[in-house]
């Protein structure tokens, strides 16, 4: 074999690119089933918490075209053992508002649409609980938290150690709910072929899909397959099965034909999850030179009646800074609200708006440089699993961050800079990611001619995943790109954990590196470095987190450096530039890499200063749920982002060196916006988002 | 969404007989927000007559120095218009202000004063809304009202109401005393925009003084010989409402006010002439304080509700700021 250059590093432009901008790339909505689709639409439920007395299907029933109207009274039965939102149309019970009640199937999606509006629903309901505050009596300690952390981490005696510090900080943090609204609404197509299921999907890995559906239509995995090659994002909000795919199912076993269901952006607000508000009490202790004594973040969020899902929002306090007393606390509250999932970089996206600000607000106390007091807290080791670090960078982060942004010589005093009318601050945060490593199967096949096909059940949710695994696979296999055939994106191939928690390139790239190890070995060996004229297939993976996991203690590191400008008269808010420098380990795709920092980033901005879904605290529903009522940036809010990385391979991490970059780039940029907002003002606004009323709040004028 | 009738008319005249025998039906003019409305179920107009090609798309000028807008010009076309941009930037910049450039090129000028009030609770039909169920209620008076009203709200009875009117272009077009020109089944009739819009009331269904059938056909503009200007502050810099915005013009002689002209949107349910600060102002001083005095004294009518008080010391700041550039760029 020749000897090529290495084309993991390059920033390769995106191989569906030219598919996604003719359009011609099909997404699940697009898929042609080779039959008349037939369209549902569902009726949800408008109060909260009770019980349907009346469901009256008849008027709808009756419309032209419509086909069949689902309910708890006719729709199949499902199978026990669903994740709590997923058994849909098996009781009257209502738990949360936009909950599906019923269900209708027509030929077209405007009949169906105009016929949910004829169902005749009656309820019994109760006055909706949907208000968090730390001061309910209800809140209670979860068995454990998202991904698998313990609920509390307790380290010597942090109250003494508050007791006797030289400088403490306590303040209070408030993230509100969040939607993830990727563009691409949640759909499901699906057909039935006897008792086969075919779903295209919009989904973050088809396998997941594959279970849960299995599970409930009583079916073998291999009976069911689920399509998804294309994903207009996700955020997290398309990682677990939904109610989506199995009313699909459902309906389309009913009526015997592909039917089709498309979420309208409205009811993305209740059906597929949102992040949990937050409330977080940080409390801080140092000595005069600012080296921290204690750390205590104790949060309070909630969770649905129905089902329980915990964010893990103070597990990166247990790892970034030192201290010798140290405690982390979760409390949930059970409310009449739709389950909350994973949205971006949970745990660590609110975690670390609060503890970066308290970090902040510790160095302000100090009157130090808040870079200088991270630095003086970096810890040799992890300071609660007291293990190595794989590598751990966030000092260089830190420094070459603040040389490209020019940050010395600021005043570390507030409200000291105007420029006409606005205010002008800087603010500095940390960011940090785990890296992780699943479970993956992969399967490569080289034909006579040399060309190679990749088969794994990963996703491309936007990432940029189909060309970096191409990438991988390329210099795996001593290749060019143009030799690949890539196939993701589909049940039927070997089987792997979906796009979340940032471990798709670690896990899927470590597969395909292996495997492609064992076929060259094989050629080598079995074929004399020949390629035999009817191929090679071979099938390998990984079992999950690799052999330093345990002895080790990793993640991605970051630093971001923010100007921002307020409007001394309005309280609007704006970001003209910012840097951040990252510590990804090795990175697989220059242009793509970019692409994810950059979109984390923005998603945190976004988060200081615009994100919150606002619940109405007597009717008990989402007011602001659709994209006009809910703001997320627009190009016109974000400036220059400086971008960089410090191109350091973890040897430990996984077969690529690589730390996984898809959440990273979030964290903690919600602390350094809301940091620098202190710098330009003075002002502490420590509930998120940060809108002008709260400018005028804080200078008590309203 | 329910289904309707799409009918088209040979003329205006035609349209507005159409729709004056379809009590139920409605104009359809760029639908931007009436499309929106009738897809989530707020409107139900059983018919629609198209008057998308019936009304002037011609911006033409007036013997006095004013613009003739046709209804049917869109908003990026009149927010280009180079006349509109030096005789009246305040409404070219309210434009610019307003939407995305999307919906600028799709929006008309006749429909853009239409534009419904974009309360979280009067576009859900399954929420209380006096405006779209009269008598149901207001779900915002104590629900989630942040960008709500501060000023003229119906804050009792079956009319209770604190919507806001949404658009920009209407407050720059109240500042310089446009006249909203109408044609109904009984002929033509010309509107000062100070008349169009119109308080809650008790009747806070009607957003207008328009009658069923009428048609608005175009926009006069009378001549403004002196600067103006619009400023509009948001929750993020580009396609959101008007958190408070303010239209203004000055004409200062040697440090005198002879002239002001003063609206604010996002603070009512109708775009806000702001009379008692005008009038304060005339004959006066062109000074910071004096302009924070007579923002103060219309401000002092205002009733916030408990979320939206920061909207007072917004616009009262906005008034104060946009006035002292207009002095700026009087010198």
């Amino acid at each position: 074999m020749t000897t090529i250059d290495r084309v993991v590093g390059a920033g390769v432009d995106r191989i569906d690119g030219p598919a996604k901008v003719r359009g011609t790339a099909p997404y699940a909505y697009e898929q042609d089933p080779g039959e008349p689709i037939a369209h549902l639409a569902v009726v949800q439920s408008t109060v909260n918490r009770g019980r349907v007395t009346r469901l009256d299907p008849a008027r709808a029933e009756a419309m032209t075209g419509v086909l069949t109207v689902l309910t708890p009274d006719n729709a199949p039965r499902l199978a026990e053992g669903l994740a709590s939102d997923l058994p849909v149309l098996q009781s009257l019970d209502v738990a949360y508002q936009g909950q599906v009640v019923a269900a209708v199937v027509a030929e077209t999606s405007e009949i169906a649409r105009a016929a949910v509006g004829a169902v005749l629903v009656e309820y019994a309901a109760e006055e909706p609980d949907v208000v968090l505050s730390a001061d309910r009596q209800d809140l209670y300690a979860p068995e454990q938290v998202n991904a698998g952390f313990a609920t509390d981490s307790i380290i010597g005696d942090v109250d003494q150690a508050l007791g006797a510090a030289a400088v403490t900080v306590d303040a209070t943090y408030e993230t509100p709910t969040q939607h993830n609204n990727p563009i691409e609404m949640h759909t499901s197509m699906a057909r039935w072929d006897g008792d086969s299921l075919t779903m295209w999907d919009a989904n973050q890995g088809p396998h997941t899909i594959v279970n849960d559906l299995a599970k409930g239509f009583g079916l073998d995995r291999g009976q069911v397959r689920v399509i998804s090659p294309y994903v207009g994002g996700a955020f997290g909000s398309k990682a677990f099965t939904h109610p989506n795919q199995m009313l699909a199912a459902m309906a389309a076993r009913v009526v015997a034909r592909t039917v089709v269901f498309e979420l309208s952006r409205q009811q993305m607000f209740s059906l597929v999850g949102h992040r949990t508000p937050t409330i977080q009490r940080v409390r801080l202790g140092a000595d005069a030179d600012g080296r921290l004594t204690a750390i205590s973040h104790e949060v309070v969020e909630h969770t649905a009646r129905i089902m329980e899902f915990a964010e893990q929002t103070a597990t990166p306090t247990r790892l970034m800074y030192a201290a010798e007393n140290r405690r982390t606390t979760h409390r949930l509250a059970r409310l009449d609200v739709p389950p909350p999932t994973i949205m971006r970089a949970p745990g660590e996206t609110p975690g670390m708006f609060a503890l970066e600000s308290a970090m902040d607000e510790l160095a302000a106390a100090l009157g130090m440089d808040p870079i200088e007091l991270r630095i003086r807290n970096e810890p040799a080791q992890d300071p609660e699993r007291h293990v190595p670090w794989s590598s751990r960078h966030l000092v260089e982060c830190l420094r070459t961050g603040a040389e490209r942004f020019g940050w010395a010589g600021r005043d570390l005093r507030p409200r000291k800079r105007t420029e006409g009318r606005w205010l002008v601050g800087t603010g500095v945060a940390s960011a940090t990611y785990p890296t992780r490593r699943r479970r993956a199967q992969c399967r490569i096949s080289v034909d006579g001619r040399g060309r190679y096909t990749v088969e794994i059940d990963g996703s491309d949710i936007g990432t940029g995943a189909w060309t970096a695994l191409s990438q991988i696979a390329a210099d795996a296999l001593a290749t060019d790109l143009g030799s690949i055939e890539l196939h993701i994106g589909d049940s039927r191939l070997p089987r792997a954990g979906g796009a979340g928690g940032s471990t798709g390139l670690a896990s899927w790239g470590s597969a395909i590196v292996l495997t492609a190890r064992d076929l060259r070995r094989r050629l080598d060996d079995e074929y004399g470095g020949q390629l035999p004229a009817d191929g090679v297939s071979v099938d390998g993976g990984v079992e999950g987190e690799g052999p330093h996991a345990k002895t080790h203690s990793m993640h991605a590191f970051g630093a971001h450096l923010v100007e921002v400008r307020v409007d001394q008269d309005t309280g609007e808010v704006r970001v003209p530039r910012a840097t951040s420098v990252y510590d990804g380990g090795t990175i697989v795709n220059a242009k793509t890499a970019r692409s994810q920092f950059l979109g984390g980033f923005s998603m945190g901005v976004s988060m200081a200063l615009h994100e919150e879904s606002l619940i109405d605290p007597r009717l008990g529903h989402y007011v602001n749920h659709d994209l006009a009522g809910y703001h997320v940036a627009t190009n016109a809010d974000i400036g220059e982002l400086d971008i960089s990385w410090l191109d350091e391979p973890d040897e430990l991490a996984n077969e690529l060196g690589l730390k996984g970059i898809g959440e990273i780039g979030i964290t903690g940029a919600a602390a350094a916006v809301a940091n620098a907002y202190w710098h330009a003002t003075g002002l502490r606004v420590r509930d998120l988002p940060i809108t002008p009323d709260k400018y005028f709040r804080e200078l008590d004028l309203a | 969404m329910r289904e309707f009738r799409y009918e088209q008319a040979p003329d205006a005249a035609g349209a507005v007989a159409l729709l004056a025998g379809a009590p139920g039906g409605a104009f359809l003019g760029g639908g931007t927000n009436l499309v929106d409305l009738m897809k989530l179920g707020v409107a139900t107009p059983d018919v629609l007559v198209d008057v998308r090609e019936l009304t002037s798309r011609e911006i033409t000028d007036l013997p006095d120095g004013g613009l003739r807008i046709g209804a049917g010009v869109p908003n990026a076309d009149l927010a280009a218009d180079r006349r509109v941009r030096e005789r009246f930037p305040v409404l070219s910049q309210a434009l610019l202000a307003g939407a995305s450039g999307q919906l600028r090129n799709r929006a008309t000028t006749g429909g853009n004063l239409l534009q419904r009030t974009r309360c979280g609770y009067f576009t859900d039909v399954t929420k209380p809304c006096n405006k779209r169920a009269p008598g149901s209620g207001c779900g915002a008076l104590e629900g989630v009202h942040r960008n709500h009203a501060i000023l003229g709200q119906t804050l009792e009875g079956p009319g209770t109401c604190v919507a806001t009117h949404p658009s920009d272009m209407a407050v720059a077009m109240l500042a310089v005393d446009a006249v909203v020109r109408v044609l109904g089944p009984d002929g033509e009739r010309a509107v000062p925009i100070a008349e169009l819009h119109r308080l809650p009331g008790d009747d806070p269904s009607r957003d207008t003084t328009l009658r069923h059938g009428e048609l608005i056909t175009a926009i006069d503009l009378p001549a403004l010989a002196f600067p103006s200007r619009y400023r509009k502050a948001r929750e993020r810099a580009s396609f959101a409402f008007a958190l408070v915005s303010v239209a203004a013009a000055l004409r200062v002689e040697d440090g005198v006010v002879r002239d002001v002209r003063l609206a604010l949107g996002g603070v009512a349910h109708k775009p806000w002439r702001v009379q008692a600060a005008e009038q304060a102002l005339v004959g006066g001083p062109a000074t910071e304080e004096a302009f924070a005095a007579a923002a103060r004294a219309e401000l002092d009518a205002a009733t916030p509700l408990r979320d939206n008080r920061f909207k007072v010391p917004l616009a009262r700041n906005l008034v104060v700021r946009t006035l002292l550039d207009l002095v700026e760029v009087s010198r």
